[in-house]
C-alpha cells in the first residue's frame, strides 16, 4: 500500500496552494465582507484547466482525475470556501450531469465552454418541498409543440445568476411518477433568478431561488432517457460528495494552521499559548483527526479513478469530513480568543464557512441513512 | 539559440530555518522549487515565447539529492523543454564555489546561449552562484537583473543597483542571475503538469559530468560550517511622540542626516 501522491498530484497541490495563498488568500476577506462573487479569481482558475478538471481532454477538460480534483478543491478551501465551492458546484453538479448523461450534441455544445470555465454550470435539485427527500420534486415539465414548459421553483441553487452563468441543469417531475433531468440554458423564455440569500457563510458564492413560469426549452434538452432522473442525480451526489469531503478536510486544515501559527504568536502568563497542554491538545487531536480524514477523502477519490465502486466510502468521507470542519474551526476560534471573534482573522469567516459543510449535498443524517444502507443496516 | 536555466530545490519559505548538528541548514520538511528560479524559467519561456530571438531548447538543470527530481518536474511544467539532474553523493555539503564548479561541467556539457538563474536562493540566499558559474565558464555574467533585452549576439539589461538600475550591455554566452521584479511567473496549468513527466529528464553523476571528485562535495569545499549563534536580537528603536509635526519631522530628518541616509 502506497500512501504517497505521484509526482503529478504533488505539483498540483503545490501548484493550487501558492494560488491560492498568493492570489485569493488577499482577497478572501473582502470578497466575503463585500459579498462579491470572484469573478477575476474564476477567470484565472479557467485558464488554468481548473474549472474541468475531471473531466477528459476530448470534451475539453484538463483530463485530470478524482483525485487532483480533490487535492485541488481541498488546497482552495485552506485559504477560502466561496471560492472552492464555486469551483466545485460547477465542476461536481453542473458539468458532471452533462458529462454522464449528455448526448454528443449535448456534450459537443455544453462541455468545452463549461470545462474551459467560459461558462458556469449549475444544478438545481433542491426544492421548497424536496431537500433531503429529493425524490419529492414539484417542478412540472410536460411537452407541448417540441418543447418542455417548465413550471416551478429551485432553492439554495449555487452558481445559477452570476453574469458568467451559462446553464443549469434541473430535476423536473414529467410525469405522474416520472422524474427527468432537463438542460436550461441561461436565456431561456420563463427562466428566472431570485435574489441571492443572506447567508451565515460562503458570502463570495452565488446561491439563490430560482423561478420558471411557463419556462420553454427544447424537447432535445432531456437529459439522457426519460424518468431517469432519479437515478442520474443520485449518481451525481455520490461524485459531489468526493468534492464536498475534500473542502472538509481543506478547511480544516486551513483552521488547524491558522490556530498553530496564531498559538506560537500570542503569548499569555509569559509564554506562547501553544506552550500549554490544553491547546497542545487541541491542535494534535486536530492534526489526527484530519490527516484520517483526508485518507478518507483520497480513498473515495482513488476508488473513483479505479474504476470501483465507491459510494459508501465517499459518504463516510462526506460524514466525517463536514463535522470535523465544524469542530475544527470552533477550536480554532477558540484558541485565538477574542480576536477569533473578529473578522480580521480568517478563523471568524472559517467558522461561518464551516456549518454548510454538514448539511448541503446530503445532511449528515442522510449520509447515515446511505452509510447504513450499503451496511446492510 | 538555446536557454540553460539553473534551478535549486529549497526548504518552502513557511518552512522554519533550522541549523542541524553539523552546522548546516536543516532542509527536512516541505520542499519547493525556489522561487526566484521561477523567475529565470518565466525569463526563459517569455523569450522563446516573444519571438524576436529563436529559442530552440531550455533547459532546465539542477544538482541536489534525488528528491531534487521535484524541482526539475516543475521547472519543465512551467514550461522548460527537458531537464538533467546531477544526483550523487559526491557533491552533498559542496560550498558555493564547489557547486558552482558542479554546475559549470553540467552546463559545458550543454553549451547553452545564455544561461539564467534566480539571483538567490531561498535557503542559502547567497547571490552568488551566477558569478561563480560565470567565472568557470569564463562568461561574462550580470546579476539581480529585472529587465532584459536580446538583439542578436548582445543582451542589454537592466540590473537593480543600490540607487536605481545600471543599464548594462554585454554579449552572449552569458550568465544573467534575475530578480523577482523581472516578471511575473506563471502558475503550471494542470495540462502542462500531466505533460511534464514527458519530457526527458536526463540523470548523472559526477563521472558522466567529468566533475573531479575532490573539487565537490564537503571536502572540497572550503567554506567550515558550525558554532553558529542567533543574531543578536534587533534594540528597541526609538520612539517620537508626535506633539508637533514640524518639530518630529525635524527630528526624523536630524535622525536620518546623522546615518546619513539623506
Ligand atoms: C449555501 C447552499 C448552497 C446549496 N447549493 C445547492 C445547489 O447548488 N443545488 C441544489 O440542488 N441544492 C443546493 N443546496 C441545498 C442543500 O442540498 C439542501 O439544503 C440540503 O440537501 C438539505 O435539504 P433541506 O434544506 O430541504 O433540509 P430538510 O431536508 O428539510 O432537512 C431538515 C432536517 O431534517 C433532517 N432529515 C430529513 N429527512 C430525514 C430523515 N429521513 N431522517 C432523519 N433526518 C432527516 C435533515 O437531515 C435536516 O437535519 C444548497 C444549500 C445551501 C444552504
Amino acid at each position: 500500500m502506497d500512501f504517497d501522491l505521484s509526482p503529478d498530484h504533488e505539483l498540483m497541490r503545490r501548484t493550487v496552494r501558492d494560488f491560492a495563498e498568493q492570489e485569493v488568500a488577499p482577497i478572501a476577506e473582502e470578497l466575503d465582507r463585500e459579498k462579491r462573487f470572484p469573478y477575476e479569481l474564476v477567470r484565472k482558475m479557467g485558464a488554468l484547466g481548473w474549472m474541468g478538471i475531471p473531466f477528459p481532454e476530448e470534451v475539453g477538460g484538463a483530463g485530470g482525475d478524482s483525485l487532483a480534483y480533490a487535492i485541488a478543491v481541498e488546497e482552495l478551501t485552506r485559504i477560502d470556501s466561496s471560492v472552492a465551492i464555486t469551483m466545485c458546484a460547477h465542476t461536481s453538479l453542473g458539468t458532471q450531469p452533462i458529462y454522464l448523461f449528455g448526448s454528443d450534441e449535448q456534450r459537443a455544445d455544453w462541455l468545452p465552454k463549461l470545462t474551459s470555465g467560459e461558462i458556469l454550470g449549475a444544478f438545481g435539485l433542491t426544492e421548497p418541498e424536496a431537500g433531503s427527500d429529493a425524490g419529492n420534486v414539484q417542478t412540472r415539465a410536460s411537452l407541448d409543440g417540441g418543447e418542455w414548459v417548465v413550471n416551478g421553483a429551485k432553492q439554495f441553487i449555487t452558481n445559477a445568476g452570476t453574469s458568467m452563468s451559462g446553464v443549469v441543469c434541473i430535476t423536473a417531475k414529467t410525469g405522474d411518477d416520472e422524474i427527468s433531468n432537463l438542460i436550461v440554458p441561461q436565456d431561456a423564455p420563463g427562466y428566472e433568478r431570485g435574489e441571492p440569500y443572506r447567508k451565515m457563510g460562503w458570502n463570495a458564492s452565488d446561491t439563490r431561488p430560482l423561478t420558471f413560469t411557463d419556462c420553454r426549452v427544447p424537447e432535445e434538452n432531456l437529459l439522457g432517457p426519460r424518468g431517469a432522473g432519479f437515478k442520474q442525480f443520485l449518481r451525481v451526489l455520490d461524485i459531489g460528495r468526493i468534492g464536498v469531503a475534500a473542502m472538509g478536510v481543506g478547511l480544516a486544515q486551513g483552521a488547524l494552521d491558522e490556530a498553530l501559527a496564531y498559538a506560537k504568536e500570542r503569548k499569555a502568563f509569559g509564554k506562547p499559548i501553544s506552550k500549554y497542554q490544553a491547546i497542545q491538545a487541541k491542535l494534535a487531536d486536530l492534526s489526527c483527526e484530519i490527516e484520517a480524514a483526508r485518507l478518507l477523502v483520497y480513498k473515495a477519490a482513488k476508488e473513483k479513478d479505479l474504476g470501483r465502486d465507491f459510494s459508501l466510502t465517499a459518504a463516510q468521507a462526506k460524514l466525517k469530513t463536514g463535522r470535523l470542519a465544524v469542530r475544527a474551526t470552533e477550536e480554532a476560534v477558540q484558541i485565538h480568543g477574542g480576536y477569533g471573534y473578529i473578522e480580521e482573522y480568517p478563523v471568524c469567516r472559517f467558522y461561518r464557512d464551516a456549518k454548510i459543510l454538514t448539511i448541503g449535498e446530503g445532511t449528515d443524517e442522510v449520509q447515515q441513512m446511505v452509510i447504513a444502507r450499503a451496511l446492510g443496516a | 539559440m538555446k536557454i540553460a536555466v539553473l534551478v535549486k530545490e529549497v526548504p518552502d519559505a513557511a518552512v522554519e530555518k533550522r541549523i542541524d548538528a553539523s552546522g548546516r541548514l536543516d532542509r527536512s520538511g516541505e520542499k519547493n522549487l525556489n522561487p526566484y528560479d521561477t523567475h529565470a524559467i518565466e525569463a526563459a519561456v517569455q523569450l522563446k515565447e516573444g519571438g524576436t530571438i529563436p529559442v530552440e531548447e531550455i533547459v532546465a538543470i539542477t544538482a541536489g539529492p534525488a528528491g531534487a527530481e521535484r524541482a526539475l518536474h516543475k521547472a519543465v511544467s512551467l514550461g522548460a523543454d527537458r531537464s538533467v539532474l546531477l544526483s550523487d553523493d559526491a557533491v552533498a555539503g559542496s560550498d558555493v564555489i564547489a557547486t558552482g564548479y558542479a554546475l559549470a561541467k553540467l552546463l559545458e556539457r550543454e553549451s547553452p546561449d545564455l544561461v539564467l538563474l534566480g539571483q538567490q536562493s531561498d535557503d542559502g540566499e547567497n547571490y552568488t552562484i551566477g558569478a561563480v558559474v560565470g567565472e568557470f565558464l569564463g562568461y561574462p555574467s550580470l546579476t539581480q537583473v529585472v529587465k532584459l533585452d536580446i538583439a542578436g549576439e548582445t543582451i542589454t539589461a537592466e540590473r537593480q543597483a543600490e540607487y536605481g538600475y545600471d543599464t548594462v550591455e554585454i554579449d552572449l554566452p552569458a550568465v544573467i542571475s534575475v530578480g523577482d521584479a523581472i516578471n511575473e511567473p506563471r502558475y503550471p496549468s494542470l495540462k502542462a503538469i500531466m505533460g511534464a513527466k514527458k519530457k526527458p529528464l536526463e540523470k548523472i553523476t559526477i563521472a558522466d559530468a567529468g566533475i573531479e571528485a575532490d573539487k565537490v562535495g564537503a571536502a572540497g569545499s572550503k567554506i567550515e560550517c558550525g558554532n553558529f549563534t542567533e543574531p543578536p536580537k534587533k534594540s528597541g528603536g526609538t520612539i517620537i511622540e508626535d506633539e508637533d509635526t514640524s518639530a518630529t519631522v525635524e527630528q526624523i530628518v536630524a535622525w536620518l542626516d546623522e546615518r546619513k541616509l539623506i
